[in-house]
């Protein structure tokens, strides 16, 4: 794990140590725009990454795509809907799933760490087999070159789905017609759909005082809401 | 540095992004996460490509890239008409696919 | 000339579909000329095969015309196709020849029926049926023609079918037949697997190479089949309800051709016979015996048609006593003069039906030669051919079964002694059926007029619920004996096919006269078929036999006439009760069917819906509720469809990680 020169390792240490504050972030903090904030220091970080192993253009693809757009589309959606404070990490209601999903996390990075440094098997791709990295053309014509000629099929597919994810979007966003559910049909639609043993628990008294404290740490008077209102936010 | 290092970073970013996806009910914070794991698959695929010395793994990231758009565009959709009609809707609550 | 063969079935089989297809469009008479053609036809090509066959030597008799591969399915393979040698040839003759006669008679008695062009195109299939059964090369073509010839008895026994007793006596005819099909099929399941083929030349090549239990196994599996469609006791009590169908269906099928069925598959089989042991003894002595029982049965009879089928049962009980003593010659023989002259005898009862307005009481009628003189006089060479006076044809067949029986093995003299019995009676109660039908006084003209009774109500046989089974056909039903009715002779298209059969019925002994092999004309065509050559009695013996057989018919026929004409011995001796009612046995049939027979049925009934109905049902009923459980897994949850593949994912890495080499 030794770096061939200090700059080098530098860099990846602190680069390393951006994603991973920022990925921490991004499940734990409970405001969603901090998490947001935390997805791009992680994006950052990866695009760091990129750099150094000599993927320019993916790098600046990333910062462009990823930090530009997808992460200011998230934001957008945070203004729309306001910031909901009543999803509080304290509660759950199957207490079994969060040691679960830990041992899952866990179990999952321990196995790679056991491939990665204990295994023997030797990586069995083949070198270069679609174009070298080196060679005389630079990052973004090789990758030019690659999607053109050994990927045009792959190229115009995702063309084609881009095309179909604005259609859905628009699609998405329309103005609600009449014959959509009102609230009471759409909570009575929710409320069918539960499983008989399944009834959500009536919150007792002080899991409510949890809530309506989370409620005022938040602060939610300091943060511009933009409550749904008929009217407003279409 | 070499590719193990970057291997392993990728296997810890995906693993966090596993457990918040896991454990958020959010569904715009369970989104995020799913962004993070793509974004450690990425980095494997950019760490082999170096290692194998192939453009294709840079291809593919490329590929990752323009998909994981597309995807946040019609979640954020479909999330936005979903929440639009009732504040404070979880992951719990939306059960509709029930069989 | 020889690849006409397959002519012969065909041609029915485009008249009945000529006639099914034109939808009722072709009708009176055309359909009956058009069926009559058919079966003439098949007659003309049968001659033209046969005149083939004879051209070739003695050793060259034996041709297959296989048409294609019927079953082709790994090791077993049955080929469809038709064995045309001797034995089949004579059967296609009489079958069609007779079959021709009764078709043109058929036109004429059927004459005024609504349902004209749907006996006729019954008939057409049957005949083609028979053929099949009898051409076939293999036991599954028999087979097919077997349940052919019985179905199409069903139709025909219930064509009237709106009278509920016609329908009946169809139901039960079929029921019974099938029976005996089951003793068929599990025959030639046996047969397959010893012999390895279920074809006929196959089967009497490897015949001498089965062991003896087997054989024995599958020869009474195939009488049991036997006894079902040639009527033998125990399954006979069908033959005489299926009196109910028209005249001309009694003629064909229960006298002339499907009954000799069995008789035929027993023949086919002969080489089998020889290797199966006590089975030819069970054959031999049902046979004697359901010949001395119906022949009993017969003196008792009031209904003209009930007297020839329970003669029939009888005079098939004396094929079966040949085929049991080895004497497949006779039996064939007998078989054919027995076509001609049963086929004669019903069709003359059928005249006399006709004419006395469908009254079927023997006791109505008397005198009737002088109304009917053709129907008489034919009707009296059957009698003299069937009770066994010389030279008519009956006489020849059937001394020489009884002579056959004479030496055999076990118990030969008493079969002798039955069968002798067996003539006495046949020309007793022949004799009486002659005299008060065509003799004596008109009994009609005493009756009270008002018009049939179908209860019999005479004092004599008050209980005789035999009548039951009358024909009763809509366009039939006028029965309307006054004392002054007038009977009439019945058109020539009934009285020409009464003629040919009469002259036939004197005429067929010729063809095995036992005067000398030269004479044995059948005997010597018929010998490549069969394995094993009979021995007859020496020539001494043999005459002595022949006098007493005819001394014997003389005296039954004595005797009939100093009970009916002299009336010196009173009827009702003679008549026993138990001789009516058929000796119990259809009775006591019924009741244990109705009876303990009921619970049994119910029974399987019973296991068949909750056992069986239930295993399936219930599999059903599982994946209901595995489905039911299973949906709760699809919970609709996304956290719970995360959690899912998560576990999973995790596992797959492991599996892969644990492939690794370390």
């Amino acid at each position: 794990m030794l770096a061939t020169t200090f700059v080098e390792y530098a860099v990846w240490a602190v680069a390393a140590a951006i994603c991973l504050l920022g990925a921490l972030g991004v499940v734990l903090f409970r405001n969603p725009v901090h998490n947001a904030l935390s997805l791009v220091a992680t994006l950052f970080g990866v695009a760091v990454l990129f750099v150094a192993q000599e993927a320019y253009f993916l790098a600046a693809i990333q910062v462009i795509v990823y930090a530009g757009a997808i992460v200011v589309l998230f934001l957008f959606v945070i203004m729309l809907l306001g910031v909901d404070a009543i999803e509080s990490l304290g509660i759950e209601r199957h207490v079994w799933r969060r040691p679960v999903a830990i041992v899952a996390g866990a179990g999952l990075v321990a196995l790679v760490l056991v491939a990665v440094l204990v295994g023997t098997a030797e990586v069995t791709g083949q070198p270069s087999s679609t174009g070298s990295l080196g060679g005389e053309y630079n990052d973004i014509e090789r990758i030019g070159r690659a999607l053109f000629t050994d990927y045009v099929w792959a190229f115009e597919i995702t063309a084609v789905l881009l095309t179909i994810a604005v259609v859905g979007a628009v699609v998405l966003s329309r103005k609600p017609t009449e014959a959509a559910l009102d609230e009471a049909e759409f909570d009575r639609v929710v409320e069918e759909s539960r499983l008989d043993e399944d009834v959500p628990e009536e919150l007792d008294d002080d899991e409510l005082d949890e809530l309506e404290a989370d409620d005022e740490a938040v602060g939610s008077e300091d943060l511009p809401t933009y409550v749904d209102e008929p009217g407003v936010t279409s | 540095m070499n590719q193990q290092a970057y291997v392993i970073l990728a296997a810890l970013l995906f693993g966090i992004g596993a457990v918040g996806l896991l454990v958020r009910r959010n569904p715009l914070v369970m989104f995020m996460c799913v962004e993070l794991m793509l974004n450690a698959v990425n980095l494997t695929f950019v760490s082999f490509a170096k290692s194998l010395d192939d453009v294709g793994g840079q291809v593919v990231v490329f590929f990752v890239l323009v998909v994981a758009a597309a995807e946040v565009v019609v979640g954020l959709g479909i999330i936005v008409s979903i929440m639009r009609r009732r504040s404070g809707v979880t992951a719990d609550d939306l059960r509709m696919l029930k069989g | 000339m020889q690849d006409l063969l397959w002519l012969i079935p065909a041609l029915p089989l485009a008249g009945f579909l000529i006639l099914v297809l034109s939808g009722g469009r072709i009708r009176e008479p055309l359909a009956g000329w058009l069926a009559t053609a058919m079966v003439g036809a098949s007659f003309a090509v049968t001659v033209a095969v046969f005149a083939d066959l004879v051209s070739h030597g003695e050793e060259e008799r034996t041709f297959t015309q296989t048409l294609f591969e019927w079953l082709p399915s790994g090791s077993f393979q049955v080929g469809f196709g038709f064995l045309a040698d001797p034995l089949s040839i004579t059967m296609c003759l009489f079958v069609t020849g007779v079959g021709a006669l009764i078709h043109l008679y058929a036109i004429g008695y059927m004459h005024g029926d609504p349902k004209f062009t749907k006996f006729f195109l019954y008939l057409n299939l049957f005949v083609f049926s028979m053929l099949m059964l009898v051409l076939g090369d293999n036991l599954l073509i028999t087979f097919l023609g077997w349940e052919g010839v019985g179905a199409c008895s069903y139709f025909l026994i219930a064509f009237w079918h709106t009278d509920i007793s016609n329908a009946t006596a169809g139901k039960k005819a079929f029921v019974t037949n099938r029976v005996g099909d089951w003793g068929f099929m599990v025959g030639t399941f046996l047969v397959w697997t010893t012999i390895g083929s279920v074809n006929y030349l196959d089967i009497s090549a490897g015949a001498s190479g089965v062991a003896a239990v087997t054989a024995t196994a599958i020869v009474v599996l195939f009488f049991v089949a036997a006894t079902g469609k040639s009527a033998q006791i125990p399954l006979f009590v069908w033959l005489p309800d299926a009196m109910a169908g028209p005249t001309p269906v009694s003629a064909l099928i229960h006298a002339a051709t499907m009954v000799t069925s069995g008789v035929y598959l027993l023949v086919r089989l002969n080489p089998l016979l020889f290797e199966a042991g006590w089975a030819n003894d069970v054959i031999a002595w049902v046979g004697a015996i359901t010949a001395l029982v119906a022949a009993l049965i017969a003196i008792s009879q009031n209904d003209i048609k009930k007297v020839l089928a329970f003669s029939t049962v009888s005079q098939l009980g004396y094929l079966f006593l040949a085929v049991g003593t080895g004497n497949y010659v006779a039996a064939i023989f007998h078989m054919v003069t027995h076509a001609f002259f049963k086929a004669l005898l019903f069709l003359g009862a059928g005249s006399v039906i006709h004419g006395m307005a469908h009254d079927q009481d023997m006791r109505h009628y008397g005198n009737l030669r002088k109304y009917m003189p053709i129907t008489a006089g034919t009707f009296i060479v059957g009698w003299l051919a069937i009770a066994g006076v010389p030279p008519f044809s009956g006489f020849w067949s059937k001394d020489e079964i009884l002579a056959g029986a004479w030496d055999y093995s076990s118990g030969g003299k008493v079969l002798w002694a039955i069968g002798l019995l067996t003539a006495l009676i046949t020309a007793f109660y022949m004799t009486r059926q002659v005299v008060m039908t065509f003799f004596g006084e008109e009994k009609w003209r005493s009756l009270t007029g008002e018009g049939h009774d179908p209860a019999g109500g005479s004092a004599v046989n008050a209980a005789e619920n035999a009548d039951a089974d009358l024909e009763h056909s809509p366009a039939h039903d006028q029965h309307g004996l006054t004392p002054d009715f007038e009977p009439h002779e019945s058109p020539p298209l009934m009285t020409l096919p009464l003629v040919a059969l009469a002259g036939l019925a004197i005429v067929g002994g010729l063809i095995n006269l036992p005067f000398s092999d030269q004479f044995e004309r059948l005997g010597g065509w018929l010998e490549p078929v069969i394995a094993h050559e009979h021995e007859m009695p020496g020539g001494s013996t043999l005459v002595v036999l022949a006098i007493v057989a005819i001394l014997a018919a003389l005296t039954g026929i004595g005797l009939a006439l100093v009970v009916y004409v002299r009336k010196r011995i009173p009827a009702k001796d003679i008549e026993q009760e138990a001789f009516a009612r058929g000796f119990y046995i259809d009775e006591s049939y019924s009741r244990f069917v109705g009876g303990p027979g009921r619970r049994l049925f119910d029974a399987v009934a019973w296991f068949d819906a909750n056992v069986i109905d239930g295993a399936v049902n219930g599999v059903g009923t599982v994946t209901q509720v595995a489905g039911t459980q299973l949906r709760r897994l699809q919970s609709g949850r996304v956290r719970g469809y995360a959690m899912g593949m998560a576990i999973g994912a995790v596992l797959l890495v492991g599996y892969a990680v644990a492939r690794m080499g370390f």
